[in-house]
């Protein structure tokens, strides 16, 4: 490196380094966002079948079925408008029950139901809520 | 009565914050006339009377915890007198009020150590950092008196307080934040610094050398703070993964990113007198961090799709000592840096080309989670919800940060201002030869992804490669802080290794079995024994007994639990995990289906431990380079005197 | 060049402060949304819980703005918006509630415990009512205008600051 222009050698490497970042953060964004939809979103609309997304709604009540196996459930998602009827495998959080909230990640289906890979209870705090937003709307019932 | 001292402590360290700016005014400018010695050490008393008020308004908060005082806000919202002594006193801190009392405490109490214990920078320099160092504690100050009091009463005083949500009721998350805190507020040191030399013109090895062993200091507790946390994040929300890329976690990554690369090129300065420009850059970007991650976790603004609350005083109000602070000091350098002269040159090849690649590559993993972090805003400006989520990090920062591994391995083997390609690639020949033999043995008998399996190949040839240093050297006249780079980079190895393996060869099983089945997981066979009730001092649980057999071994016996919390209701799951030689063995136990069948969920991890392990490792690297550098610095001042 | 070189950091700084003020000054709507704001309450009937107090029937919930609040005796949150929902009802506004999952005893020593803002009080024992109105949690409210329109939901607690504005809000739909 010339020594006379090391330093805008060094500057522009600096800038390369952020449109560099942007770049790849841009092509990954293009096809990795988690995009969000109520039942109502998709209701009467093409589905996005090739993205992976998040469905947001409440578990309806009296939807929740158990297969045989154990660990695959089937439930329907409505906001009240809509519903969509979902697919899952696994362990469901500790906050997944009939009549709460939930986020789930996954694809929606040719047939307008949707598979989950990942079930979010609404209101599961994972971490430091801003403050204990978890005291200040209870999901539970007196039933529990 | 403590409540009100606490809060006349704060106040009072308030009013020593402004006369300490004006005395640092004072003093700076006596300094460049070369009088104002008497101005200089009442600027010094000053600052260290600041800080102990700091930490006496704190220390009162956490007597106020411990004694349960409930006709205080703070403590009502957030303790309950049934609770243990250490959540009572992790309670001061486990808020928001009491965190942003840790946050000032700690950035006085650092300001004063500067004034204490920094001998050998220019007097006109230390002055104006101290300047700094009590300009951003008075935004603190009135932070806290304007928009998060935490003294305040509540009359009349309830019965007893509304407890603490339980997911934070754990050893790990007590000492988490204060760790993180640390570190994030050890930056404002360096930023500090960085302001001071801008103002008096004096970017030069000597600011350097101050600044190094502060940035150190933060970037010790940040690896620990981020490497605990990931690790109670593990074994606290029983998904069985130690990353999430959650906004929070993010906000603790950025300012270590920042903190690494500043840690590299403030070496390259005060060795070389290189990379003026970019060292001082670096500092306010690392304080930056700090304050975007602090403003992210307190504003609520980002917190994944599951929270609300979005306090918008509270987060304008960080938001505006922010644009104050960073904005000033990037206008700073705007004005500054221009008559700052270029120092040393270098080759390309050479020790501080590889710090710069270090810097860049780090820079481009920054960006990347900066953009990924922040992108959702973005999005939301459009009228778009999204939330980025791991694939897009995996994706676009993985790829970079194996480079880095890579560079880390050829650095420490570069001689300073000038080497040759062909020495390099001499002495990177064994490296490389052990990364490529153990990449082959991975990917192609191993049956493992190409991915991981580079990941553990660069690991081993990091590892490799970083104790090369000390080859032919006389062991005990090496410097402590060449064993610290040894042992750091030696940590990232072991760190990069335990993700790799985990990536690569994990089993996971679920299935739901009632008692006396079994499921297979790994080289284990886990067996339900019984579902039974138990209790704890504050929750009720169902807890499942597994026996996990492995060959003739003798069975481990595993209690994961399903907890449920009375105060307030909610349940958690507590993981049961045993920790072999080579790996973990993780088990959680899900709902039952009425029948007497119940989800037992488990992972058999290879070498995972590693990556925690990993974690430690650099952070004792960091300890042992601190250690050196002022042991050095302790004996150069007393060579000058 | 050099110029433009020296001042790009603080430009950087200044659009990633105008893009995340601009988060904060219009925050994350981050709810589950009711799209139930705008339409007349969903034809609900429900029995009286507590022989005192009325049951809740949508056609009856005309003629004045008011709020229909969502609780229930076994939430905390609820406790804590109970002077909340008092003030408001000494400022005139009339309350009625349905009750989530509850049983007549419980209600009758919550609200003796913590003051009783109702003017009615309907019976949800199955939720079914408050899925219908698109709400997901309790406590949560909906401001509802003469006409028998929902013009708001708020979701979690009223805390005491929010108090203006909800009255504001009922005065402009009058």
């Amino acid at each position: 490196m010339k020594a006379k222009h090391q330093r805008l050698v060094l500057a522009l490497l600096a800038l390369g380094a952020i449109l560099g970042a942007s770049a790849l953060a841009m092509s990954a964004l293009k096809d990795q966002a988690a995009f969000f939809y109520a039942p109502a979103d998709v209701k009467g609309k093409p589905l996005p079948l090739d993205r992976h997304v998040r469905l947001g709604g409440m578990v309806e009540k009296g939807s929740i079925r158990r297969a045989a196996d154990g660990v695959s459930i089937r439930f329907v998602v409505t906001d009240g408008q809509a519903t969509v009827p979902v697919a899952f495998k696994g362990v469901t959080p500790d906050l997944f029950k009939e009549g709460s909230g939930v986020v789930a990640e996954g694809k929606f289906q040719p047939d307008g139901s949707f598979v989950a890979d990942n079930i979010l209870a609404k209101h599961d705090e994972r971490y430091m809520p801003p403050q204990a937003a978890g005291n200040m709307h209870e999901t539970k019932t007196l039933e529990q | 009565m403590i409540a009100e001292a606490g809060l006349a402590a704060l106040w009072l360290a308030t009013g020593f914050a402004l006369v300490q700016v004006m005395l640092a005014w004072g003093a700076a400018k006596g300094a460049l006339q070369g009088t104002g010695a008497a101005v200089m050490t009442a600027l010094r008393r000053v600052a260290v009377v600041q800080g102990m008020l700091a930490l006496a308004a704190f220390g009162l908060l956490i007597a106020l915890f411990v004694l349960s005082d409930m006709s205080v806000e703070l403590v009502v919202e957030n303790s309950h007198s049934m609770k243990p002594l250490i959540y009572k006193i992790a309670g001061a801190w486990g808020n928001h009020e009491g965190s942003m009392l840790l946050w000032v405490t700690v950035l006085a109490t650092a300001g004063a150590g500067v004034a204490l214990f920094e001998k050998r920078l220019a007097t006109a320099t230390l002055a104006a950092t101290l300047g700094a160092q009590a300009a951003i504690a008075i935004g603190f100050y009135a932070f806290l008196a304007f928009a998060s009091n935490p003294f305040v009463r509540v009359s009349p005083a309830p019965l007893d307080g509304r407890g603490m949500n339980p997911l934070l009721q754990d050893p790990g998350l007590a000492f988490h934040p204060p760790t993180l805190y640390l570190g994030y507020v050890g930056l404002s040191v360096a930023f500090s610094f960085a302001v001071g030399a801008l103002l008096m013109r004096d970017v030069g090895p000597a600011f350097a050398r101050a600044m190094r062993p502060w940035v150190l200091a933060a970037w010790i507790f940040l690896t620990i703070g981020i490497t605990a946390g990931s690790y109670w994040a593990y074994y606290e929300l029983g998904w069985g993964g130690w990353w999430f890329w959650d906004p929070v976690e993010n906000a603790s990554l950025m300012p270590w990113l920042a903190a690494t690369a500043l840690l590299h090129s403030v070496t390259v300065l005060a060795t070389r007198d290189g990379l003026r420009a970019w060292t001082v850059m670096l500092a306010v970007v690392a304080f930056s961090m700090s304050m975007i991650g602090t403003f992210l976790v307190r504003s609520g603004i980002l917190v994944s799709v599951h929270a609300f609350a979005v306090d918008p005083t509270r987060g304008g109000f960080i938001l505006a000592l922010l644009g104050l602070y960073i904005g000033g000091a990037l206008a700073l350098f705007g004005a500054r840096i221009g008559t700052v002269k270029q120092g040393a040159t270098f080759e390309l090849v050479s020790r501080e080309g590889a710090l710069v690649l270090n810097n860049l590559l780090l820079s481009v993993i920054l960006g990347v989670v900066f953009i990924g972090t922040l992108y959702p805003l973005v999005a939301q400006a459009a009228g778009v919800q999204l939330s980025i989520g791991a694939p897009f990090f995996e994706k676009a920062a993985v790829p970079v940060g194996l480079a880095l591994v890579a560079a880390t391995a050829a650095g420490p083997l570069l001689k300073w201002r000038r080497d040759q390609w062909k020495t390099l690639f001499g002495k990177l020949l064994v490296p490389v030869g052990v990364g490529v033999i153990a990449f082959v043995l991975v990917f192609a008998l191993g049956g493992a992804h190409w991915m991981p399996s580079l990941a553990l190949g660069l690991a081993a040839m990091l590892a490799v490669a970083s104790v090369i240093p000390l080859f032919r050297r006389n062991l005990r006249r090496t410097p402590l802080h060449i064993y610290g780079m040894v042992v750091a980079h030696l940590g990232i190895a072991v760190s990069i290794a335990g993700m790799a393996a985990d990536g690569a060869f994990k089993v996971e099983r679920l299935a739901a079995i009632s008692v006396e089945q079994s499921v297979t997981v790994g080289p284990y066979r886990v067996e339900l024994l019984e579902v039974r009730p138990a209790v704890g001092p504050n929750w009720s649980a169902l807890e499942a007994h597994l026996k996990a057999t492995r060959g003739d071994d003798a069975p481990i016996d595993l209690f994961p639990q399903q907890r449920f919390f009375a105060n307030p209701p909610t349940n958690t799951n507590e993981a049961a995990i045993a920790t072999l030689l080579d790996g973990q063995l993780y088990t959680v136990i899900g709902q039952g289906d009425g029948a007497g069948r119940w989800q037992i969920r488990a992972w058999w991890k290879p070498f995972v431990t590693l990556i925690w392990a990993g974690g430690f490792l650099i952070a004792l690297g960091g300890l042992l380079s601190l250690v050196g550098r002022v042991r050095r610095e302790r004996r150069d001042a007393e060579s000058d005197a | 060049m050099k110029r433009l070189l020296i001042w790009a950091p603080l430009a950087l700084f200044a659009l990633v402060f105008a893009l995340v003020a601009g988060g904060l000054i219009k925050p994350a709507d981050r709810k589950i949304h009711s799209a139930m704001v705008g339409k007349p309450v969903p034809a609900l009937a429900m029995k009286p819980l507590l022989a005192t107090k009325p049951g809740i029937d949508s056609a009856a919930l005309k003629g004045k703005p008011r709020l229909l609040n969502v609780f229930a005796s076994w939430c905390i949150p609820c406790i804590a918006e109970a002077p909340q929902l008092l003030k408001l009802k000494q400022a005139g506004v009339e309350i009625d509630a349905i009750a989530i999952r509850d049983t007549p005893e419980a209600v009758q020593a919550f609200l003796a415990r913590n003051g009783d803002p109702y003017a009615r009080i309907g019976d949800d024992p199955t939720g079914k009512a408050q899925i219908a109105l698109g709400s997901s949690g309790v406590p949560e409210t909906f401001l509802i205008d003469d006409q028998g329109r929902i013009i708001d939901q708020h979701i979690g607690d009223i805390r005491a600051d929010d108090i203006p504005a909800i009255l504001a809000k009922l005065e402009a739909a009058k």
